[in-house]
C-alpha cells in the first residue's frame, strides 16, 4: 500500500491554485502552462476538474521509454531522469492518460513526480480536492471513471439516482 | 526592471492594422503601483478628455497589475481605462476569471488600443504573434458563442477570450466587455467602446510565467494571507457559501436595499431573491477566478419549464444547463428595484446580460426610472411597446434582449436613465452620479455610500469605498449607518486604499478578510519595490486625484458631485432607516478638505506636487 494523489472533482472550483503550486515547483516562477496537474474547465456542465499522473500500475511511460531514464522513487512515483532523458517523447505517447508533457524549454519530458511525498498541489488547494492519502488500489481513476459512467447510463434511462 | 512585470506593452493601431511592442514605463509602474492606477497614468498622457467616447480617437486600455497571473490568492485582476460612453469619465473597470493572467503569460502587461478597424476584427494573441483577424463570422453573435467559435477555430484550446456581445456591437452605452464566458469589466460602457473600435474579442494564450523580486519572501507572504482569509467569517464563509447574493437579506434588513426606482428602500419580497433561497433552489457550483481561494461565482442553473417561460429570440445557447449568477447587483437592479420577486427571470436575465455582453446594473436600473415614468404617465405603452408597471417579469426578459439589439422602446433605454429621463422632461427620476445609475445601496440608510457615490470618479459605484463595510458589517469596525460624522474621513481613506488595491492585480473582495498591510508584504516581494503602507496608500491617493484631474478636464470633476433630489430631501417613507435623508451637503465640504482640495472640489497646486502628479 502506498500514498496516492487522490481528486474529488466536485470539490474543484477551478482556481488553479494547484497548477500554481506546481508551476513553482518546476520553474521557480507562475507558469500554469508548465504545470503538471492541470485543471480541465468544462463550464457548460459546471465542472472543474484537476488531473495529473496518478502513478498507475501499469507505467506505460516506464516501459516505452527506450533508454530507462523512467524509474521508481522512494515515494512510489514514476520519475523521469533528466539528465538521462533524450526527449523523443515516447514516454507522452504512450501515456493513456495524457499526463506526461514534454517541456519545449528544456527539451525533455516532464511528469509528477509527487514532490518527492509531499505535494505541492494538495497543499495548495484551498477546498481539499486534491488529497494525498494510503490507498489500497491504485487505479482510483478507473473505479471513479466507471462510477461515472453508471450513473450517466442511470440517468439516461431515466432511472432516479 | 522591476519585478512582477513583464516589462512589455503591446500597442495596437486598429485604424492601420499596425501592432507594436515598447517597454513598459517603470517609473510610473513604480509611482502608480500598476492596474488602475498604471491606466490612468497612461490615459492622462494619451487619452485626451474632450474626446467622443465613441470616435476613434478615444483610446481603450486593458492593463494587469504586478500581482495579477501571481498565487497570491485572488490575483486574477485587470482593469480597463477609457473614457465611458455613459459618464464622459474615466472609466475604471475591472474584472477577474483568467484573461489578465493569461495576457501576463503571453508576455504583455497592458495593451493600448488605438483608432478603428475598417471592418470587425479580433486580435489574437499567442506569446510573440500577435494579429488582427476578420471577424465578421462572430459580429452580430453572443458572448458564448464567440468564444466557443473562437477556441475552436484557433486550434488552441486553451484560449482565453475576453469579447464583447451584441451590446456592445450596437453601442448601448452600457455595454460590458466579458472575459471567461461570466467575467465582466461591466460597466460605463467599456464595451461600448470597444464596439465603437470595431474590435469584438481579444484571445489570448500564454505560455510563459511570471518573475518575482524575492521568491521566498513571496511566498510566505501569500501564505500567510491565504491563512487569514480562511479565518474571516466573511471570505471563508459568507462569500464561498452564499456568494455577493447573501447580501440581499443583511441589506434589507437594514432597510438600505432601494426598492421601485428608490422611492422605498425595504423590499418585502427580498427572501425570494436572497443568496439563501438562490442556494436552496437553483446553485449548482461555486466557481473561482484564477487563484481565489475564496468561489464567489455562482453557477446556476434552471428547470426546463423556468427556462423557457422567460426565453428570448436572440440567445441560441441552451441555457437551461448552466449559466452565472445572479449576483448581488443583479437581484437588486433587476430585482428589488423593478419590484420583481421573480428569482428565474432574474437568473435569466443575468445570464442574457452577460451573452449580450451588458451591464446587469444599468440595465435594471434604467428600466426601474422607466417603469416610474411609464406609472406616472410621463410614457406610455406608445412608446414602450409593451406594459412596463413596477413587477413585470416578463418586460424585464423581453426588454433586455430589445436593449442589446436595440429595438423598439429598447434603443432609448439602452442610452441610460439620464438621457432617458431626460428626455421625457423628467430628470428628478435619473437615480446615478455622472450618468452612470446607483449600485445596490441607498445612501440615505447607508450614510458613506452617498458620499461615496457623489466623489465617485467614474459614476456611481460601490466598488470605490465600500464604506458598507464598516457601516453594516462592521468591517474592521463598526461605524453607525445613519449618521454623517465620520464618513467624509473613511471615505477617502477608503478610497485610497481601494484605489492601491485595485491597482495591485488582486480582488476587492479580499477586503472583508484582510488588510492592505496583509497584501502589502506580497506587492514588495513580487515587485522588489519598497513600498510601506504609506507610500502604497499614497499611490492610491495619486490615483485618485489624478483621476479627478482627467474628469476635471473632461469636464465632469467638480461640480458633478452630486446626489439626485429624492436621496437628499425624501425621507425613507418606512422601515429600519425610516425618515433619513442623506446629508451629502454636511459630508461633502469636509471631504474636500481632508482631501486637500479647494472648497468647490479643485485639486490644489500644493497637492499636486505633493503626489508627483504631471501638470495639465
Amino acid at each position: 500500500m502506498s500514498k496516492q494523489l487522490r481528486i474529488i472533482p466536485e470539490k474543484c472550483t477551478g482556481c488553479i491554485q494547484c497548477e500554481l503550486a506546481c508551476s513553482w515547483v518546476q520553474t521557480g516562477t507562475f507558469q500554469p502552462a508548465r504545470s503538471l496537474i492541470r485543471v480541465n474547465i468544462f463550464d457548460d456542465q459546471a465542472s472543474y476538474a484537476p488531473y495529473t499522473c496518478f502513478q498507475c500500475e501499469e507505467a506505460w511511460c516506464m516501459n516505452a521509454c527506450p533508454i530507462n531514464a523512467i524509474g521508481i522513487s522512494d515515494a512510489e512515483a514514476k520519475v523521469i531522469t533528466p539528465e538521462l532523458c533524450i526527449g523523443c517523447g515516447l514516454c507522452v505517447i504512450a501515456c493513456p492518460y495524457g499526463t506526461v508533457w514534454y517541456n519545449p524549454d528544456k527539451g525533455k519530458a516532464d511528469k509528477c513526480d509527487l514532490c518527492a511525498g509531499d505535494p505541492a498541489c494538495v497543499a495548495a488547494c484551498p477546498t481539499g480536492a486534491i488529497e494525498y492519502v494510503e490507498t489500497e488500489s491504485t487505479d482510483w481513476l478507473g473505479t471513479w471513471a466507471a462510477d461515472l459512467n453508471r450513473t450517466r447510463s442511470e440517468i439516461d434511462q431515466g432511472e432516479p439516482s | 526592471m522591476i519585478c512582477g512585470w513583464v516589462g512589455k506593452v503591446l500597442r495596437v493601431d486598429l485604424t492601420n492594422s499596425k501592432i507594436s511592442t515598447e517597454p513598459l514605463r517603470e517609473d510610473w509602474a513604480r509611482e502608480y503601483v500598476g492596474g488602475r492606477g498604471l491606466g490612468a497614468r497612461y490615459y492622462w498622457e494619451e487619452g485626451d478628455p474632450k474626446v467622443d467616447p465613441l470616435s476613434p480617437e478615444n483610446k481603450l486600455l486593458f492593463v494587469t497589475g504586478p500581482l495579477t497571473g501571481t498565487n497570491a490568492s485572488c490575483a486574477a485582476r485587470y482593469m480597463v481605462i477609457t473614457k465611458g460612453p455613459l459618464t464622459g469619465a474615466i472609466t475604471t473597470s475591472n474584472s477577474g476569471g483568467h484573461w489578465g493572467p493569461e495576457l501576463k503569460f503571453a508576455g504583455y502587461d497592458m495593451i493600448i488600443l488605438e483608432g478603428r478597424a475598417p471592418s470587425p476584427k479580433y486580435l489574437w494573441i499567442h506569446n510573440d504573434q500577435v494579429e488582427l483577424r476578420d471577424a465578421q463570422h462572430l459580429w452580430g453573435k453572443g458572448v458564448w458563442e464567440t468564444e466557443e467559435t473562437l477556441r475552436r477555430d484557433s486550434g488552441v484550446p486553451d484560449t482565453i477570450v475576453a469579447c464583447i456581445g451584441q451590446a456592445g456591437e450596437n453601442l448601448v452605452r452600457y455595454a460590458a466587455i466579458i472575459n471567461d464566458l461570466h467575467r465582466a469589466a461591466g460597466r460605463s460602457g467599456v464595451g461600448a467602446v470597444m464596439g465603437s473600435k470595431n474590435l469584438k474579442a481579444i484571445a489570448v494564450r500564454g505560455t510563459g510565467g511570471v518573475r518575482l523580486a524575492k521568491p521566498r519572501e513571496f511566498m510566505s507572504a501569500s501564505w500567510e494571507m491565504k491563512a487569514k482569509l480562511k479565518d474571516s467569517a466573511v471570505t471563508a464563509e459568507g462569500l464561498a457559501t452564499y456568494g455577493t447574493e447573501s447580501l440581499v437579506n443583511v441589506i434589507n434588513e437594514h432597510g438600505a436595499l432601494p426598492t421601485r426606482n428608490h422611492q422605498a428602500t425595504v423590499f418585502d419580497r427580498a427572501e425570494d431573491i436572497s443568496g439563501e433561497t438562490l442556494t436552496e433552489t437553483r446553485l449548482v457550483a461555486n466557481k473561482a477566478c484564477f487563484a481565489c481561494t475564496m468561489a464567489c461565482g455562482r453557477v446556476t442553473s434552471l428547470p426546463g419549464e423556468a427556462s423557457d417561460k422567460f426565453s428570448v429570440n436572440t440567445s441560441p445557447r441552451n441555457w437551461n444547463i448552466a449559466g452565472e449568477g445572479p449576483e448581488f447587483e443583479n437581484a437588486w437592479a433587476m430585482g428589488s428595484d423593478c419590484d420583481i420577486s421573480d428569482l428565474d427571470a432574474i437568473i435569466k436575465v443575468g445570464w442574457l446580460c452577460n451573452d449580450y455582453g451588458m451591464d446587469p446594473i444599468s440595465y435594471g436600473a434604467t428600466l426601474a426610472a422607466a417603469m416610474e415614468m411609464y406609472e406616472t404617465g410621463a410614457i406610455d405603452e406608445s412608446v414602450t411597446g409593451m406594459p412596463l408597471g413596477f413587477g413585470n417579469a416578463d418586460a424585464l426578459v423581453a426588454m433586455s434582449e430589445k436593449v442589446a439589439f436595440r429595438q423598439g422602446f429598447g434603443d432609448q433605454l439602452a442610452e441610460g436613465s439620464k438621457r432617458l429621463t431626460a428626455r421625457y422632461a423628467r430628470p428628478e427620476l435619473f437615480m446615478g452620479v455622472r450618468g452612470q445609475e446607483f449600485p445596490a445601496y441607498d445612501p440615505r440608510a447607508v450614510q458613506g455610500m452617498g458620499l461615496g457615490y457623489a466623489t465617485s470618479n467614474r459614476g456611481a459605484c460601490h466598488l470605490k469605498s465600500y464604506t458598507v463595510s464598516p457601516e453594516i458589517l462592521g468591517i474592521p469596525e463598526k461605524m453607525d449607518p445613519h449618521v454623517s460624522e465620520g464618513k467624509a474621513e473613511i471615505t477617502k481613506i477608503f478610497q485610497d486604499i481601494t484605489s492601491a488595491v485595485d491597482s495591485s492585480g488582486l480582488c476587492l473582495f479580499l477586503t472583508f478578510g484582510v488588510g492592505l498591510e496583509d497584501m502589502l508584504p506580497q506587492i514588495v516581494a513580487a515587485t522588489g519595490v519598497d513600498y510601506d503602507i504609506d507610500t502604497l496608500t499614497q499611490a492610491g491617493e495619486r490615483t485618485w486625484n489624478l483621476e479627478r484631474l482627467w474628469n476635471e478636464r473632461a469636464g465632469v470633476g467638480k461640480g458633478h458631485d452630486k446626489l439626485p433630489r429624492r436621496l437628499t430631501h425624501d425621507p425613507i417613507p418606512g422601515g429600519p432607516a425610516k425618515g433619513l435623508t442623506s446629508k451629502l451637503n454636511v459630508m461633502l465640504p469636509e471631504y474636500y478638505e481632508r482631501r486637500g482640495w479647494t472648497a468647490d472640489g479643485m485639486v490644489t497646486e500644493e497637492k499636486r506636487k505633493e503626489l508627483g502628479l504631471p501638470k495639465a
